[in-house]
């Protein structure tokens, strides 16, 4: 019998109900595509209360009226958002029996980050010694947090488990009105950490170093919020200096922060997703929208390592809406090959005798293109405003690009603003300056670009820093010709 | 009417009295078309974020002067550099006036754009160069381009060094109403040729107008081109200026942009750079108060090796004044050991008054040097307090220091005249009172 092309398109919507509708929650997998039952699904599988489904859908329903930006300095397939798949549990990694039968080009890296074998084997998904289990240290810590009032966990244990505080704040930094990406995610959004710190309290711990190995394959949507109540301090990091290899080519995190009265928050970020072959195939988007907004004499500062994905497109910004707030930006991004970062931030001055400062470094090598781009905005409430920027690129070889699209407007006569940005190449004579005194040029390009991002590696904390100022060596390996 | 569809029935209208079978003729039709097709600019326009032109649209604007008008030199010769022999083109409501103009064709071609598109001598050279660097897509520019009609034509042989400064001249008389004045210059100046350029556009009263004028002047090689713009008009007076500038090997070019008044000011200056030892200077003042609103937007694009650029806009603005910087700083792959320089410092006096700027680098060489600079604040304290100390009083000390700021931009004018005229301009805007032409 002749099969129609009408019969066939029968089959296929049918086809997708079949799934949509009649998968088992068990296999916690959804068909690929998206649509409002796909986001009802998720919210269902997750058990959230009916108002997070609410606003997950009205979140759906917001971005299918948006259009996809495309203002930014980057060059990229756009992603096909009926082709990715919106909900898997955390994917089960390939189990090997010892090290020996990882990449050895991983195991080389992690030996020169210096991460311990133990961590290097839960990176891979080794099977660990019980008793080195990462997991048992991780149990004391939280307890140690509790202890202290701190609420530290997974965003969807934090909408069952403490749905006012989420309620209160979710979106109200970062709304789902506000981008395309933003929109996705509030919509999608798998999972993502939670953190709360009473009033007057200090974190006596930098948030998530030790949960890092657990923390790892939380998604390609992951929801952040951090609220430091009056008077608390939190140090946070996110990410990981440890290459991933993640196959999800998408990435649209959104990451909030919230600093009530005279709190202070430390966001740091290592990023080292997949950035491609040396031919520019493959390798991650990186579409995150991160801001803080900051009470009376708060403090948000966020410092950045970015070496990794194809696309990196990002700007974590500071809402200063209380007096005599405080906003820092501290960033490194470094493309090699053909990768392409859209980066900088936005500090929105609105309350008075707000300061910000913005430190921006870029390293751009081989065939990449790499752009700051930030806005300083004084609004006329803000008197006696103040920022100082200063954006410095690295170009190596000329192949590669910089660019820096900076916007500063001021709408206050108190206010004072700098800005400065230069563009340079490593000196031919300090590289002989260096090979003179026995080093090999490699090693001084590294000691070079050490330097030039020594202020924002400062910022890092201590073992972080460590290994991210190896791992600015290890990306530009082989860019000098 | 919409002031789109009164210019598409006035092109219609235009296009009547012209030969259709010109090459130019091609040229303007085709920019029309453009326009048509692209409308006026919005403030969705990356170009034009910080800069609405919505207002000013509104305006039901005379498209073609009705009558010729005369008016006498006594009347407006403050407006010229009158204590200096100059050549001179004098335009009033868009029509030439050969009775205030001092034009020349001995050894160097001083006269009328007109003259130059219908004489068949200098076709070769409008052939070459018209319309040549001028954006093709640009609506503004394509405005212009297709109403192409008046101007100033200069063309500067090879080796000859023009003596006397040349001045263009736009006056309005405002006794035809609103009006739209869409002049076109053409500058041509050959190899090892020098010549300095002074333009000025100004209103006999305060009244409804708006220029959308466009000027492209080809540097050739080794030339010296010094080109000096005065905005200073009245209060209801708009200007939105397109220049384009070419450049060969070794050519120095310099645009000094004073804007002390007006309604709203947009220059779009484009600088592109074609051969190797190039220098391009760009320096501007801006004083405005009001409601006034000036905006820059400068582009030097270097897409050959050695090349120098240099950018210095001082701005200072009180009441509720807007001021707008946008540089943008475009290296290609091959313009190694580039040299670009730009700065941008800002004053704002009034706590109403706002600065927008963004001053862009597109760099894709390695071996450049390339920075911009850019300060927003306000007059030192401390200075204030060294002058108060003394016995000045804080209007004066004020007055002084704020002078002091936009002074160090004047030191590269290179006629002494005009450099004493600016001065007092500024010196009268500011309210210093100097007791002496410096």
């Amino acid at each position: 019998m002749a099969y129609t092309e009408e019969e066939l398109k029968k089959e296929l919507e049918t086809k997708e109900y079949e799934y949509g509708f009649y998968t088992d929650i068990e296999s916690d997998t959804i068909p690929v595509g998206l649509n409002e039952d796909v986001v009802r699904k998720i919210s269902k599988l997750k058990g959230e209360p009916k108002w997070m489904t609410d606003w997950r859908i009205s979140a759906f329903k917001f971005w299918t009226q948006m259009k996809e930006p495309d203002w930014s300095n980057v060059k990229y397939k756009k992603p096909d958002f009926q082709d990715i798949s919106y909900y898997s549990a955390p994917k089960s990694k390939k189990k090997y029996d010892s090290l020996d039968d990882v990449d050895p080009e991983l195991i080389k890296t992690f030996n020169k980050l210096g991460i311990s074998l133990e961590e290097q084997k839960k990176l891979t998904g080794v099977a660990v010694d019980v008793v080195m289990d990462s997991v048992s240290v991780a149990t004391t810590f939280r307890e140690t947090l509790s202890k202290k009032g701190i609420i530290f966990c997974s965003i969807s244990e934090a909408i069952k488990e403490y749905p006012d505080l989420v309620r209160k704040y979710l979106g109200t930094v970062v709304p789902f009105k506000d981008n395309y990406y933003a929109a996705l995610n509030s919509a999608v959004f798998s999972d993502g950490s939670f953190c709360y710190i009473p009033k007057g309290v200090r974190c006596p711990m930098e948030l998530s170093t030790y949960f890092r190995i657990n923390q790892a394959g939380t998604g390609q949507f992951e929801r952040t919020l951090v609220i430091a109540d009056e008077s608390s301090y939190v140090s946070y990091l996110e990410g990981c200096t440890a290459p991933s290899r993640d196959e999800n080519q998408l990435h649209a995190a959104v990451v909030e922060l919230v600093a009530l009265d005279n709190a202070e928050i430390k966001y740091s970020t290592v990023q080292n997703w997949y950035p491609g072959n040396k031919h520019g195939k493959g390798g991650v988007y990186n579409f995150v929208t991160k801001r803080g907004i900051c009470h009376k004499n708060s403090k948000i500062s966020w410092t950045q390592v970015e070496t990794g994905s194809a696309v990196t497109w990002k700007y974590p910004s500071c809402i200063l809406k209380g007096d005599n707030s405080i906003g820092e930006f501290y960033s490194i991004a470094v493309t090699n090959n053909f990768q392409q970062a859209d980066t900088g931030t936005k500090m929105i001055h609105l309350g008075k005798n707000t300061r910000s400062t913005i430190i921006s470094k870029g390293i751009s090598a081989g065939k990449s293109q790499n752009s700051y781009r930030g806005l300083v905005k004084i609004e006329p409430r803000a008197k006696n405003a103040r920022n100082f920027s200063q954006c410095d690129s690295l170009l190596m070889g000329n192949l590669c690009g910089a660019h820096t699209f900076p916007y500063i407007e001021a709408r206050n006569n108190s206010a004072q603003i700098e800005h400065e940005a230069t563009t340079s190449k490593i000196g031919e004579d300090q590289i002989f300056y260096c090979n003179q005194r026995g080093i090999d040029t490699e090693k001084a390009i590294a000691l070079i670009v050490n330097g030039f991002s020594k202020e924002v590696l400062n910022k890092l904390p201590m073992e972080f820093a460590v290994e991210a100022q190896k791992l600015l060596e290890i990306s530009l390996e082989g860019s000098v010709g | 009417m919409e002031l789109k569809d009164k210019l598409i029935s006035s092109f219609m209208a235009f296009e009547e009295k012209l030969d259709l079978n010109s090459d130019v003729h091609n040229i303007r039709s085709k920019s029309f078309n453009y326009f048509e097709k692209n409308g006026f600019p919005t403030k969705k326009d990356e170009a034009w974020k910080y800069t609405s032109l919505e207002k000013l649209l509104k305006n039901d604007y005379r498209i073609f002067p009705k009558k010729v008008i005369s008016i006498e030199l006594r009347d407006v010769k403050k407006y010229f550099l009158y204590d200096l022999d100059t050549y001179k083109i004098v335009f009033i409501d868009g029509i030439y006036s050969p009775f205030l103009s001092d034009t020349t064709h001995d050894g160097l071609d001083v006269c009328l754009l007109s003259a130059a598109l219908s004489k068949p001598k200098y076709k070769k050279v409008i052939k070459k160069y018209f319309n040549k660097i001028a954006l093709k897509n640009d609506s503004l520019t394509s405005l212009n381009t297709s109403f192409t009609k008046e101007g100033a034509y200069i063309f500067i042989p090879k080796t000859v060094v023009s003596e006397k400064p040349i001045q263009i001249i736009h006056f309005s008389t405002g006794k035809q109403g609103k009006m739209l004045l869409q002049p076109r210059n053409l500058i041509v100046v050959e190899e090892n040729a020098q010549v300095q350029i002074i333009e000025r556009h100004q209103s006999l009263k305060s009244f409804q107008i708006l220029t959308n004028s466009v000027t492209e002047i080809f540097s050739n090689k080794a030339s010296h081109v010094d080109y000096y713009k005065i905005q200073n008009d009245y209060e209801d007076s708009s200007i939105i200026d397109n220049t384009y500038i070419s450049q060969d090997k070794d050519s120095n070019v310099k645009v000094h942009t004073f804007s002390l008044g007006g309604k709203l000011i947009r220059n779009n200056l484009n600088f592109f750079q074609n051969g190797e030892n190039i220098e391009s200077t760009m320096k501007g003042i801006t004083i405005i108060g009001d409601r006034q609103h000036v905006d820059h937007y400068t582009l030097v694009h270097h897409s050959k090796p050695n090349c120098n650029s240099f950018q210095e806009y001082k701005g200072i603005f009180s009441d509720r004044s807007v001021g707008v910087f946008n540089g943008k700083i475009l290296v290609d792959k091959i313009a190694q050991k580039t040299n670009a320089f730009q700065q941008n410092n800002n004053i704002l006096i009034d706590d109403n008054a706002t600065i927008n700027t963004k001053p862009q680098l597109e760099i894709f060489a390695d071996d450049v040097k390339c920075s911009h600079g850019c300060t927003i604040g306000q007059l030192d304290n401390s200075a204030l307090f060294y002058l108060r100390s003394r016995g000045i009083p804080k209007k004066e000390a004020k007055a002084l220091l704020t002078y002091a700021f936009a002074n160090n931009v004047l030191e590269s004018v290179q006629i002494p005249e005009l450099k004493n005229r600016i001065n007092s301009l500024i010196a009268k805007k500011i309210g210093v009172n100097l007791g002496h032409d410096l």
